[in-house]
């Protein structure tokens, strides 16, 4: 769900992009101490595989579709800061490239799919798997529990930041200049299609990359950073 | 096979398949994703709240027409080439892998890019 341009007014905009600055400062700050060498390459895989995951578009009954993001893969891989940067190319390319997702909403789109999904899906699968041993299902749970919560909370944000637009851009007489659809609307829509569906696609795609993992390289698992 | 190869592999595996994200949409009649459906003032009925709907709102509507019409003018728009739309899947299809090929060779160089500014400054 890759916000377009004209759906943001640009104090939206404006704020996110600034949040963002932030977010990216001490995110690149956070990978040039910790990660290794070794990982710079799987950087470049996560970056890739989010970008070419999400042009997988399911079509949903109600004429909707949507997509996956490995977003929370990236993090249980290379810790948040590193998933942050990785999503964030993903998604400035498919923007500046393909015109998915607007110009003024990258602040935004980061925002939930960069920032708020990794982290979030991070910290859930750290609590989840805590102290499971690498190989064990438990990892797998956990990677599939914080890719469909992580998701969840990402489209929470976006259905929060659409719904506000009337309320906070409108012209004088009450009629909204961006988004017109308000919080309940938009909440809604982005809530229930990916508590229903989307969701569920993101915890299967990566609970099936981990378990991949588990067994062809068990050593990507054994730590993230942070 | 290392491991970073494996990978590499899956990724290309998924850009060959990525047209299935085209045509599993166009088969369905997908409006795509809610909220990101560009305006259509006189066309398409879906049961999903999308922009088209939006008539009704002529200052966000017009704000909108402004916004996508008066853009930014990506060179690969909606992952195909420009005067391709009306050419059929087959086209749509390769366009795409194209795309992705495209996409991903960038976020290549991008992330190299990247590493690079990051390890500079560590001594």
């Amino acid at each position: 769900m890759h916000i377009p341009d004209g759906y943001l007014g640009p104090v939206t905009s404006g704020v996110f992009y600034a949040l963002m600055l932030a977010v990216w400062t001490v995110s690149s700050r956070v990978v040039k101490k910790t990660l290794k060498a070794r990982q710079a390459p799987l950087l470049a895989i996560s970056a890739a595989f989010s970008f070419v995951i999400m042009m997988f578009n399911l079509p949903i009954p109600g004429g909707s579709s949507g997509h996956a993001t490995g977003g929370v893969l990236a993090a249980i891989l290379l810790g948040p800061s590193a998933a942050c940067i990785a999503i964030t190319v993903a998604l400035v390319i498919q923007a500046l490239l393909f015109g998915d997702g607007g110009i003024t909403a990258i602040g935004a789109n980061c925002f939930n799919l960069a920032f708020v999904l990794p982290f979030s899906g991070y910290y859930i699968y750290k609590m989840i798997s805590y102290k499971a041993p690498v190989g064990s299902n438990r990892r797998v749970i956990a990677a599939a529990l914080a890719g469909y919560i992580g998701i969840n909370a990402a489209a929470l944000l976006t259905g929060i930041e659409f719904g506000l637009q009337p309320i906070l851009h409108h012209s004088a007489d009450g009629q909204p200049l961006y988004c017109p659809y308000g919080l309940k609307t938009a909440v809604t829509a982005m809530l229930g299609e990916h508590l229903l569906i989307f969701g569920w696609l993101e915890a299967l795609v990566s609970a099936l990359v981990i378990k991949y993992l588990q067994k062809q390289a068990p050593e990507l698992l054994i730590e993230a950073r942070q | 096979m290392k491991i970073t190869a494996k990978l590499w592999l899956g990724i290309a595996v998924l850009i060959v398949l990525s047209p299935l994200g085209l045509i599993l949409p166009r088969y369905f009649k997908s409006t795509g994703a809610w909220g990101e459906v560009r305006p259509q003032y006189t066309q398409g009925k879906s049961s999903a709240p999308y922009w088209g709907q939006a008539n009704i709102y002529p200052a966000a509507a017009r704000t909108l027409k402004a916004k996508l019409s008066g853009s930014w003018k990506a060179p690969l728009a909606d992952y195909g080439f420009k005067g391709w739309e009306e050419k059929g899947l087959m086209h749509s299809s390769a366009a795409y892998i194209v795309s992705a090929i495209a996409g991903i060779g960038l976020i290549i160089i991008a992330v190299w890019l990247i590493g690079k500014m990051l390890a500079k400054k560590r001594d």
